[in-house]
């Protein structure tokens, strides 16, 4: 982009003045470098939904920012439901509760190098990935609804998992406010077969050896030390979430007019917070959050017994859940006066400082671990929300590496079978049912991630605890 | 008579389908066809079945958003592929046939899941008796 668009608020704060039809300011936080190589389409975006009705302080993107649909990918927006603000079915995006998982092993990276052949076999047996893929459990009506209201401490009581883990998840394993009764039969039908799966795309599940620790204090009450082993979890909320952002979309921006609502773009679909249709989407989002958290709680499962028949004194503990597609409701200070806000994080990571009230007990002092995914062959980070970051984006960091190739050009310039090879000569096994499937997600396709994350904790948005880089990666 | 057919275009993080037709339904059922090959290799897909399709929206654009989730739908509740689709459009309704079958990953080797079509770079045209139907889809 262009950096005469933006008044450069400091080496890491980019912003854009209110014009036109802007309500607010919006920001994006970079260095010159991911700025200067983001996509253009961001800036239209982010300056759109600065637009939106009952906006609060300003339109955020995060380092790793890309063309969305209405949001930016990396954005982040607040809202006031009592000065019009609205929800955004875009604004969450298909994938709902889309997110990271990290799990400790307290392997040592040599007892996986000896099995790391078998072990990768194994996890590819075990997790379901990719397209036709089917989970091992089928939900009834009764069940279903069960899982919808009751997220992962429903996971829990079906016997996946232990208790133990629901404190390390966001909202405790269970989004409060979740209406079951708001899904939709088809999105309900999407979902028959397909609790417990990776899904495709970006989604993977790595075995990651910790290469470096940042912030020892942090990285030792995580339980993460250099050369020992922790598993990553990303996927969401599977054919359901995707269903339910399919049909919110279309309701919003049929309803939008008649909220008269002007909407930029068609994608900015949206509807008031106090309204029928936003409370529906409300009920509804929530529901597929709790299905996103009960589907990594499957997973981890299953990820756990397959570990335990190679290793059966280790006991994979979860470091944190994160969900990087979501709209919650949270309390933030704005001009000296604490409001209830409705936070849209569209491909962006909840970020809390210490001390903060929602974390629990174990994290108060550190701040909220924030899970930040890179691709299959490069690493990944491990950080750790900061005080600063309240300040900055209502608590909020970058999610991954984010895009910078199209899926059709990294067809055209890789080959997956020579992908595999290479990443297998570097020591990374990689696990897919689809070669094609690999070529589109290279590493090369992506930014660099660790220039995203040094973005992030430069401007403040979290801070660097640790780096982990792959051993094993299954893909959908 | 205009030549019908599909292509893909570029978006960062998916990809866009694009169909063109003589008509309106023609350059809509070749937009399935697009649609298919993000997944997959349509050719390699055998039009076993036939599965009914019903949607109704109030302007072109919106329908063809629809047409494209309700095979996505599809593709995900019955587990099947498509490779051959039929469009009627009368006013707000389209009424479809998908023809496919069931996924073989050996045989199909199926890339990547659809989560839905997009109202990106949404758009449904006529010029010079060739229809273009658009958009992007999220995957």
């Amino acid at each position: 982009m262009d950096l005469n668009l933006f008044t450069r608020h400091d080496a890491y704060t980019w912003r854009i003045n209110p014009r036109g039809r802007m309500r607010v300011p919006a920001v994006i936080f970079a260095d010159e470098r991911l700025i200067r190589e983001m996509d253009d389409k961001v800036y239209e975006q982010v300056t759109n939904v600065a637009t939106l009705p009952g906006i609060v302080k300003a339109a955020y993107a995060m380092p790793d920012a890309h063309w969305g649909y209405g949001f930016p990918i990396g954005g982040v927006a607040a809202f006031d439901a009592e000065a019009g603000g609205v929800v955004s079915a875009g604004g969450v995006g298909f994938d709902i509760s889309c997110g990271v998982r990290t799990l400790t092993t307290g392997l040592a990276a040599d007892e996986i190098l000896a099995r790391q052949q078998e072990l990768a076999l194994a996890l590819a047996r075990a997790i379901p990935a990719g397209v036709g893929s089917t989970g091992g459990l089928r939900l009834d009506a009764k069940g279903m609804d069960a899982m919808l209201a009751g997220g992962a401490r429903w996971a829990v009581a079906e016997g996946y998992g232990t208790r133990e883990d629901l404190a390390r998840i966001e909202e405790g394993g269970q989004m409060s406010g979740a209406v079951p009764e708001e899904v939709s039969d088809h999105a309900k039908k999407r979902q028959r077969d397909e609790m417990g799966t990776l899904g495709s795309g970006n989604h993977y599940l790595e075995v990651q050896q910790v290469m470096e620790v940042y912030d020892p204090a942090a990285a030792a009450l995580f339980g993460l030390r250099v050369g020992e082993v922790v598993v990553s979890i990303h996927c969401g909320s599977r054919g359901l979430g995707h269903q339910i952002g399919t049909e919110f979309m279309k309701r919003m921006a049929l309803a939008a007019s008649r909220y008269g609502i002007q909407l930029p773009d068609r994608e900015l679909a949206c509807a008031p917070i106090n309204s029928p249709d936003g409370q529906a989407y409300l009920g509804a989002m929530r529901a597929a959050i709790n299905c996103a958290l009960a589907n990594r709680q499957i997973l981890t499962h299953l990820t756990r017994a397959a570990f335990s028949d190679f290793f059966p004194q280790a006991e994979p503990a979860l470091l944190y859940d994160v969900s990087h597609n979501t709209c919650k409701v949270e309390e933030h200070e704005v001009d000296g006066r604490c409001r209830q806000l409705y936070i849209h994080r569209k491909g962006a990571t909840r970020a809390f400082g210490p001390g903060h009230g929602e974390l629990p007990e174990i994290y108060r002092d550190t701040g909220q671990p924030v899970l930040i995914g890179g691709t299959m062959g490069t690493e990944s980070y491990i950080l750790a929300g900061t005080a600063a970051s309240e300040g900055q984006a209502f608590s909020s960091a970058c999610h991954g590496a984010g895009r910078a190739m199209s899926r059709h050009a990294a067809l055209k310039k890789w080959r997956g079978r020579q992908l595999v090879d290479e990443l297998a000569g570097r020591g990374i096994l990689i696990r897919s049912p689809s070669s094609r499937g690999v070529a589109e997600e290279a590493p090369g396709a992506y930014k660099d991630v660790s220039a995203v994350v040094e973005a992030a904790h430069q401007a403040g948005l979290a801070r660097k605890v640790a780096r982990v880089e792959p051993l094993i990666c299954i893909k959908g | 008579m205009a030549e019908a057919g599909w292509e893909h275009f570029h978006h960062v993080a998916d990809i866009g389908v694009r169909g063109y037709g003589a008509t309106v339904e023609e350059a809509f059922a070749q937009t399935a066809l697009a649609l298919t090959a993000v997944i997959a290799d349509p050719a390699v897909i055998v039009p076993r079945l036939p599965v009914a399709i019903e949607c109704t929206a109030p302007d072109q654009e919106l329908l063809l958003v629809d047409w494209l989730n309700a095979i996505i739908y599809e593709m995900a509740t019955r587990a099947m592929l498509f490779s051959r689709f039929t469009v009627r459009i009368a006013g707000e309704l389209l009424i479809g046939e998908a023809w496919g079958e069931r996924v073989e990953v050996a045989r199909h080797r199926p890339a990547v899941e659809v989560k839905g079509a997009t109202y990106t770079a949404l758009r449904v045209s006529e010029e010079g008796g060739r229809w273009l139907a658009q958009c992007v889809v999220d995957v």
